[in-house]
């Protein structure tokens, strides 16, 4: 339990179906070793950590940020352009992060100390304000950012996909360089992960529970709240850039459309609202259920209407076309709202919370 | 005996409401000051206002010597201020522990005071690791005030505790709060059981339309009825 910082999942469903996802994940370049099921395995990874993040904000604090893929765009960049700039060696990564890191941690500390003191619509608006301006700077800047074609470059040797480490001889499949990065990118993200449930288990992380309850009550008890939700926001902002940089690893590439859009953002709002807000494992389950969903909805749908067209039914295969995957996306979100009002985690939680 | 807390001409407006209309009153160290007076006369504004909850917009603030109608809520707490908020005001998604925790802020828990405080309230022991949102009313009333005295306070502002609990549990929050004035603490008080506020006050302040129009001793208006009725507007009977 010292892991998992005294905070177990508390239901016996949700530890199974946690351990099921892990196992999945540690075991993908084994089962399947395709390129699509290894970005997709990666994606979970990586929007778990920037889930988990985001939910150290919305959460535990109840603060509503937009500025979330900002800092997971400057972990990104950072870690990119040292690399296109300095060439594929460790020392790029390693400048990338030492440069990437702090500054994403210092622009939430800016943000932070001018606008969580004001109601927090205004905190949302400031972050909404200060992401899209960073957008912009980013695809203007094309000089530094490559704009809106954004950069590619090359990763060190030994995370290239050409680099073969063991041979197919020893185990029956290759590890190679991709394996290794994939490997990096999972146990980083486990990491990050576990932190986050230190923080969040620690004083600290009661602090915020109880500011996000009632901050009156919490600074007539001495506790001063803008420094509290600074800090907060301040550590979801570098963990964000951590993904940032795991992200822009696994793609070799980096671009407005995958590390600043505002869709991200929204996916990240999605996420953390099907996995159960609150929760850290939460992120885990919601990134899972709908990275799948978005990477895989639309080929089951394909073999149902298919399957629906030779049986000769009415109306179905029209309905299960691949192209309404989008529709039956949004249903599956309303339902899981519907149903799940505290997210995936909350309900399981629910029988054994209201037993105590 | 010295005062622990003086409140000169305080006015604290809330909007456009004038609440405070010039308060002054001072709770004399190792006391317990009864503040009593109708719904709405500004009792649990002037807690709230020394709190610095709700800042005073004109008047002086003194605690222990030293001005704080200025400070900050956080900083007035750290001054060793522990306010006890009216209903019950406990972290319900945290457990008992989490919030008697909150309450030591960077200490840890003492254990000879916990069991001190288990003593007045074992209910809280028994929920120990209970959410507190899970608690009856009374308990989270106990809880609310464990919190507050989880360390020793220069003063304590407690704001009607007794109000909606079970005789019985009253009885057991008078007999704590006996005891901690037996240690020696300073108390503020809100309170509209008159019972309750006679067990307990040394010294009474009666509050109207936002200023004190009554100062004396708690002993003084408990023997005189007709100015209990004057000022409270109530007769004893009823409260017995």
């Amino acid at each position: 339990m010292m892991i998992l910082s005294g905070d177990p999942p508390r239901s016996r469903l949700l530890a199974v179906l946690l351990i099921v996802i892990v196992a999945m994940l540690v075991l993908t370049p084994w089962l399947f070793p395709g390129a699509k099921a290894m970005n997709v395995a990666v994606k979970i990874c990586i929007f778990a950590v920037l889930v988990a993040s985001y939910d150290l904000l919305l959460g535990y604090t109840g603060t509503v940020s937009f500025a979330h893929t900002m800092f997971y765009g400057i972990g990104s960049y950072a870690v990119a352009i040292a690399l296109y700039a300095m060439g594929p060696s460790w020392a790029a990564i390693g400048t990338g992060i030492v440069v990437g890191l702090p500054m994403a941690m210092l622009l939430a500390l800016a943000i932070g100390l001018f606008s969580l003191r004001v109601a927090a619509i205004f905190f949302a608006m400031i972050t909404l304000a200060v992401a899209s301006a960073f957008q912009v700077l980013a695809s203007q800047m094309s000089w530094l950012t490559g704009g809106e074609d954004g950069r590619t470059f090359r990763l060190p040797e030994l995370l290239r996909p050409g680099t073969v480490l063991i041979d197919k001889s020893a185990f029956g499949f290759e590890i190679n360089g991709r394996t290794l990065t994939y490997y990096l990118v999972f146990v980083v993200s486990a990491l990050l992960i576990l932190a986050l449930l230190r923080v969040v288990n620690s004083p600290f992380g009661r602090v915020l529970q109880a500011i996000r309850e009632n901050p009156f009550r919490a600074e007539a008890l001495g506790y001063r709240t803008v420094f509290h939700l600074t800090y907060a926001n301040c550590i979801a902002a570098t963990v964000a850039a951590c993904a940032g940089v795991l992200n822009a690893l696994w793609l070799r590439y980096v671009g407005p459309d995958t590390s600043l859009a505002f869709s991200i953002m929204l996916d990240i709002l999605l996420m953390v609202v099907i996995g159960g807000m609150g929760t850290i494992y939460g992120a885990i389950i919601g990134a899972g259920i709908f990275i799948i969903a978005q990477n895989y909805l639309q080929t089951l749908m394909g073999a149902a209407s298919s399957a629906a067209a030779d049986a000769g039914l009415p109306l179905l295969p029209g309905l299960l076309h691949p192209d309404r995957w989008l529709l039956w996306l949004g249903l599956l979100f309303i339902a899981s709202v519907y149903f799940f009002p505290t997210g995936v985690v909350g309900r399981l939680r629910r029988p054994k919370a209201g037993a105590a | 005996m010295s005062d622990l807390l003086t409140l000169t001409g305080v006015h604290t407006h809330i909007g456009r409401y004038h609440i405070l209309q010039g308060v002054d009153f001072a709770v004399p160290e190792g006391q317990v000051t009864m503040l009593l007076g109708r719904n709405g006369a500004g009792k649990t504004t002037t807690l709230r206002t020394v709190m610095g909850l709700w800042p005073a917009s004109r008047g002086e603030i003194v605690l222990a010597g030293e001005r704080i109608e200025a400070g900050t809520t956080p900083d007035i707490a750290r001054r060793g201020v522990g306010y006890v908020p009216e209903s019950m005001a406990v972290f319900s998604d945290l457990t008992v522990r989490e919030n008697l925790v909150l309450g030591a802020r960077d200490r840890d828990l003492d254990d000879a005071r916990l069991d001190w405080i288990f003593g007045f309230f074992p209910a809280l022991k028994r929920f120990w690791l209970s959410r507190a949102g899970s608690l009856s009313g009374g308990q989270k009333q106990m809880l609310s005030i464990a919190r507050a005295i989880v360390e020793p306070r220069k003063l304590l502002l407690i704001d009607e505790p007794t109000k909606g609990l079970a005789p019985a549990i009253v009885m057991a929050l008078i007999e704590c709060l006996k005891e901690i004035k037996r240690r020696g603490a300073t108390i503020l008080m809100v309170e509209q059981n008159f019972h309750a506020a006679r067990e307990l006050g040394d010294t009474v302040l009666v509050m109207d339309n936002g200023a004190i129009v009554h100062r004396g001793a708690m002993a003084d208006l408990a023997a005189d009825v007709a100015l209990q009725e004057r000022l409270l507007g109530l007769s004893l009977e009823t409260h017995q």
